[in-house]
């Protein structure tokens, strides 16, 4: 276990970026004023110019801190029609999530479900050195309850180190974690996953081939994640990524600590984006105080704009470092679209100034997406995972869980539309995930096993 | 989906508790509390199926207060059909995928003596379930609307009807044969109230436009 030990301090790292939460959308008052006041607009404006056609110059957008104070006349209609864009949206922007959350359980699942490596306990991660294997029910819990801190305190320790870190301007040494950590996933963890699924199957391959093809799969992956690619093909190597993260988690994370592990970063996950010194949100101030976009590859974002085939003005303007990363281009979608459900170190808009509102027009309103932190893929998956590897072999569980993952991520994100900041998108799933796997397992089972028995249907 | 869940969660609660509170060697008051459980199961749902028809015209009335020209993008109908379909499914899905699960492994079916139609019916029987949720949907929602509380009796009643008609299993004729002769009529009168008639349902099959 001295490997996983290792590599878990690096990847430990993502774990913890990807279940912090950022609140995008609460940065110093005047530029958020600004970007949403823009944005606003912004949308409106493209969206009356297709009716009305109207002629209100985008310059005075550019203004900032200006329009806030000339447009009380428009304020309501702005808003009326920003509340039914949202509401529109709203359900895109749902169906947009759901797709790859569920793509991501059905991984984990089917993998769960067919390899038995997966299931079977092989030593704990160092993060949880406590045992379950104890004569006794209360020292069981008492270990497990340990665990969770244990767990919970790396993850803070982690996210506090890194929030410093982006403070004092160590670009370097974050990009070089982040680019570790998604290597050691994309190469060692897929050879690993690929070796447990062939054996499985009891298909043999040649070392030669299974280096060409995890090879072409790692470099490909890098690329797509850390630099430009196309939009599909991230997202599924960000939702692979997920899932085996999660599948390694579900692997080494006793049971009870699981449980008490997910309570608790759900817990952590509301504090640390909705209080005011939480670490995630005095990271996104400080990002959006630089009008920079922060990490890649930590954020599944549903859409993008690709600004390579576009000759603007603006692109040019677009600072180097800004360049360099899809995070660019998640800004500027970031920027259009007021509501998103940012779980992690997630997207700050790009500044408004950069972007002349002419970009805004030739946008389709399709592009707008959310974005959803891969903390939240890996912890549902984790949670619907483990539904499945211990559920008693009941498949009722499981789907009692992904139901209720589902509609917590609906709810959060219509809270969303709602409170239009960025909200913690682990807390409502998790709990509507847990009350359903344990009372799915201890109340519903028996009941619909007697049913079946006696072949009655409610 | 997620409110049949919840009403299955509770009648659960329910025959669970009152399980464990009861002499479980007592084999004729077990059946007995398996019947109060699924007729409490089945008032349940249809109390779930009001809740979320109230859900939902909230949800309505919230959609046409913001639209441009008064009218919500999706109407109730639409609506009453979707929470049909995912009511039909979910419960569908609780009913056989344990049993799928089991299929794909060995075993001889009925070797103990039970009916070797097992999976066929139980298959044959969710998919009437399924359908059955759907056109109810539509019919309660329609009574809700119109505020005929005959038409919600109706629902309620058929579907107690139908649950009860899965005690007569394994004779499978005394279940089977029913709930697909209530599916037809469901379905008929869903079918009307959704503004079909015998003349929409010619000029379709024959292709006219």
């Amino acid at each position: 276990m001295i490997t996983f030990m290792n590599d878990s301090d690096s990847e430990e790292e993502p774990c913890n970026e990807r279940t912090s939460l950022m609140s995008a959308e609460s940065p110093p008052v005047p530029s958020y004023q600004d970007g949403l006041q823009a944005s606003e607009a912004g949308e409106a404006q493209a969206h009356r110019k297709r009716r009305t056609g109207s002629s209100r110059s985008p310059n005075n957008i550019a203004d900032g801190d200006m329009s806030e104070s000339g447009v009380p006349v428009r304020e309501s209609t702005l808003e009326n029609e920003e509340e039914e864009l949202t509401l529109k949206y709203g359900a895109k922007h749902v169906i947009m999530l759901f797709v790859p959350v569920t793509l991501c359980m059905i991984v984990v699942v089917a993998t769960i479900k067919s390899v038995r490596f997966y299931t079977e306990k092989n030593g704990q991660l160092i993060y949880t050195p406590f045992t379950e294997d104890t004569p006794s029910v209360g020292q069981r819990l008492l270990n497990s309850v340990l665990n969770t801190i244990i767990m919970i305190s790396v993850i803070v320790v982690m996210t506090v180190f890194l929030v410093l870190l982006y403070k004092y301007r160590c670009y370097k040494f974050i990009h070089g974690w982040l680019i570790l950590s998604s290597l050691m996933l994309l190469f060692l963890f897929t050879y690993i996953y690929l070796g447990e699924v062939l054996k499985t199957y009891n298909v043999a391959m040649d070392y030669p081939t299974l280096f060409l093809v995890i090879w072409n799969f790692g470099a490909v992956g890098m690329i797509c994640i850390h630099w430009k690619g196309p939009l599909q093909l991230q997202q599924a190597y960000l939702i692979m990524i997920s899932a085996l993260m999660a599948l390694v988690f579900i692997k080494y994370l006793p049971e009870w600590s699981a449980w008490v592990i997910l309570g608790a970063i759900s817990i952590y996950d509301l504090m640390a984006v909705l209080c005011p010194k939480g670490p995630l949100r005095m990271l996104v101030e400080t990002a959006q105080e630089r009008n920079e976009p922060i990490f890649p590859a930590l954020i599944y974002s549903s859409a993008m704009m690709w600004t390579v085939g576009m000759a603007k003005p603006d692109t040019a303007a677009r600072g180097p470092s800004q360049q360099t990363w899809n995070a660019a281009e998640d800004g500027r979608e970031n920027h259009r679209s007021p509501s998103h459900a940012d779980s992690q170190v997630s997207e700050t808009r790009t500044p408004v100034p950069t972007r002349p509102i002419s970009s805004f027009e030739e946008l389709e309103e399709e592009e707008r997406g959310v974005k959803l932190g891969l903390g939240d893929f890996i912890f549902y998956s984790v949670l619907v995972g483990k539904a499945a590897a211990t559920a008693s072999g009941d498949w009722n569980t499981t789907l009692a869980c992904f139901v209720a993952i589902l509609i917590g991520l609906c709810l959060t994100l219509l809270l969303l539309a709602v409170f239009k900041k960025a909200l913690p998108a682990l807390p409502i799933s998790i709990t509507f995930g847990l009350v359903f796997y344990f009372s799915t397992d201890n109340l519903v089972r028996p009941f619909m096993d007697t049913l079946a028995s006696h072949q009655l249907y409610i | 989906a997620f409110f049949w869940l919840v009403s299955l969660l509770l009648s659960s609660l329910i025959w669970f508790i009152a399980v464990k509170a009861s002499d479980p060697r007592d084999e004729p008051l077990q059946k007995g509390l398996l019947i109060f459980g699924v007729m409490f199961s089945v008032l349940l749902q249809e109390a779930f199926r009001f809740l979320y028809y109230k859900l939902l015209r909230k949800a309505i009335e919230g959609l046409v207060a913001l639209s441009e020209d008064g009218c919500s993008p999706i109407s109730i109908q639409q609506m009453a059909y979707v929470a049909g379909v995912g009511f039909g499914l979910m419960s569908g899905a609780f009913s056989m995928i344990n049993l799928l699960a089991d299929a794909l492994g060995p075993g001889t079916v009925g070797i103990h003596g039970d009916s070797q139609l097992y999976f066929l019916t139980s298959a044959f029987m969710t998919m009437v379930l399924i359908f059955l949720h759907t056109f109810w949907a539509i019919l309660f929602f329609h009574g809700c609307e119109h505020r005929r509380w005959w038409e919600i009796m109706v629902v309620v009643v058929m579907h107690l009807a139908v649950s009860g008609s899965t005690f007569c299993n394994p004779l499978y004729v005394g279940s089977l044969v029913p709930s697909y002769l209530l599916m037809a009529i469901a379905a008929a009168w869903a079918y009307l109230l959704s503004g079909g008639s015998a003349q929409n349902l010619r000029r379709f099959l024959l292709c006219k436009s």
